[in-house]
């Protein structure tokens, strides 16, 4: 494997910076993801996961800062441009119709028509059904709403939308919270197939073992700071752990010294 | 099968409920089932349906137009002015159809931009709209209007008149329109999940706005409609004609909250309504009770709609 130093980063972020009201979710915010590697963010609730997630995927604008897309500079996205960059996210809030079936949700926003102007339902629904069984998601009956589906049937429904959407930057924000093992499994190692197609993946799961599992390369961050980065294989759970629980005991040193 | 009885259930019961009534009704009068009766339910129901249908795109969007009537009177008084200005009938339609458009994508654009709930929104709209129209008309009908524009409120091919056709013609496209195109599938989304929509990359705020614009040219339509009937234009016109349409779209079985719709439930709902209002005047009940009535069918057709979700949850629990 290539080493950091010689080569382009697919997605950086360069001192980013954003704010909500008073609250600082990104302070200075550097971060690089490869391209063909399993990225992993990792930091604690509230650390600006989610919130660095947004802004690749342009639903939040930075305060300031420079975001890079394969090399592109970008002050800011929108949600267009970044699906046209090759981003596709899922996020943690899944970002499904519920009232809307299975097909309805993975064609949302590229429906195929028929004549021009109507939607191809039955085309849809076939297209559906092999995707979902190429990517061994069982939802029994897949013409019910999404809101009659369990947690884990709709995350996978959204993952499966994502994969796709055919970008070549895929970013997962937990993408297994609500899953069982055998299910987290398979989605694991579906991630895995989509890497060995040649897409960067970016991961932001809480689960440790998950990361170590499946990730190439960790990225730490902390109260909206950029901590640390390496190649997964130089580090250990035990290790990552005592880096977060670390920088936890500095930031109480800090508050308590105020 | 059993699927599709319980997607469709409340439509079924709708139609059954229809048939009794309907039986009822044939048993009280012998009137009732003679085919001048019924053009008389269809005529004097042709503009509420068409109301009907673009408040059932709007619900299903996820808010409620509170100015759908105020946007009527309005667009009456807007095309009672231009004909009295000489201006020819098609001329002085297509303005009141474009001033409807205009209402709606106003509506439309502050919900979407501003925030403010849809309620207080669309109701302060409906003050302003109808302030306008009371100014304008001096609170005064503006009446007598030539021939050809009476036509289109009473005129008739057949046996049907134009009203029933221009709403027949609405509830045949607006069916491919909710279901079989983009633009409903994604005003259905509006209000099924806002936030799936603005992360798949699509503009809301055109949605938004055109689904109202939308609404507001089918209160345009029945704005002409019924000023041509009346052949006067009154800045009271349409009083209330929104909560007609929310009570038909809601008892039809779209979702008060939207995400879900129907269309064939809609235009049940309007029949319904109308032939009760039509068999209360059959039987000389004062038309008081037809007001009462209609609040009280709204009450219970939200009650049904909040214990389908109440009973949704639990089975998910």
């Amino acid at each position: 494997m290539l080493s950091a130093k010689t080569k382009e980063p697919i997605v950086e972020m360069k001192n980013v910076k954003k704010a909500f009201g008073y609250i600082q979710a990104l302070e200075d915010m550097n971060f690089s993801a490869y391209a063909g590697e399993v990225t992993a963010i990792v930091g604690d609730n509230g650390s600006g996961k989610s919130t660095l997630i947004k802004i690749l995927t342009g639903c939040l604008k930075p305060d300031e800062g420079e975001v890079w897309i394969k090399g592109r500079y970008f002050s800011s996205l929108t949600v267009k441009q970044s699906i046209k960059e090759g981003i596709t996210a899922v996020y943690q809030d899944l970002a499904l119709d519920n009232c809307k079936d299975c097909a309805g949700n993975i064609f949302l926003g590229r429906e195929l028509v028929k004549h021009g102007i109507f939607l191809d339902h039955e085309r849809m629904r076939r297209s559906t059904e092999e995707l979902l069984l190429r990517l061994h998601i069982s939802i029994p009956d897949i013409t019910q709403p999404v809101e009659r589906m369990s947690g884990g049937q709709r995350q996978a429904l959204a993952i499966a939308r994502a994969v796709y959407a055919g970008g070549d930057i895929l970013i997962f924000d937990e993408p297994t919270s609500a899953m069982g093992v055998k299910e987290t499994s398979r989605i694991l190692k579906l991630f895995l197939e989509l890497k060995a197609e040649g897409k960067s993946i970016i991961l932001n799961s809480h689960n440790l073992f998950q990361v170590f599992d499946i990730s190439d390369r960790i990225c730490v961050i902390h109260n909206g700071r950029f901590v640390d980065s390496f190649l997964t294989k130089d580090s250990s759970p035990q290790k990552l752990h005592e880096l977060i629980v670390e920088k936890e005991e500095e930031l109480s040193d800090e508050t308590m010294a105020k | 099968m059993k699927r599709w009885l319980s997607k469709y259930s409340q439509q079924i019961f709708l139609f059954a409920a229809m048939m009794v009534i309907c039986i009822v009704l044939t048993r009280k009068s012998e009137y009732f089932l003679t085919w001048r009766n019924i053009r008389n339910i269809l005529e004097a129901n042709s503009y509420r349906l068409i109301l009907a249908i673009g408040m059932t795109f709007v619900i299903a969007s996820g808010v409620m137009d509170l100015s759908a009537g105020a946007i009527v009177s309005m667009c009456g008084v807007i095309m009672a002015v231009v004909l009295h200005m000489e201006i020819p009938v098609p001329a002085a339609v297509l303005i009141g159809i474009l001033s409807g458009m205009m209402f709606g994508i106003v509506n439309g654009l502050l919900i979407h931009y501003t925030g403010i709930n849809f309620f207080i929104l669309t109701l302060a709209v409906s003050g302003m709209l109808r302030g306008v129209s009371l100014i304008i008309t001096d609170g005064k009908p503006i009446t007598k209007f030539g021939q050809d524009f009476i036509y289109l409120g009473i005129g008739r091919i057949g046996e049907l008149q134009l009203s029933v056709l221009a709403a027949l013609f609405l509830v045949l496209i607006s069916v491919p329109l909710m279901f079989h195109m983009k633009w409903g599938s994604y005003v259905l989304s509006l209000g099924g999940n806002r936030e799936a929509l603005v992360k798949s990359g699509i503009r809301t705020g055109f949605y938004r706005a055109s689904v109202h614009a939308f609404l507001g040219v089918m209160a345009a339509v029945t704005a002409v409609i019924i000023t041509a009937r009346l052949n006067s234009a009154e800045p009271n016109a349409g009083m209330n004609m929104e909560l007609d349409a929310i009570t038909a779209v809601v008892m039809g079985g779209t979702s008060i909250k939207g995400g879900k719709a129907s269309i064939a439930g809609t235009v049940l709902a309007v029949l319904i309504l109308g032939v009760i209002r039509n068999g209360l005047t059959l039987m000389s009940v004062s038309s008081d009770y037809q007001q009462w009535i209609t609040g009280f069918l709204l009450l219970v057709s939200v009650l049904i709609s909040e214990i389908k979700v109440h009973k949704f949850r639990t089975l998910m629990k």
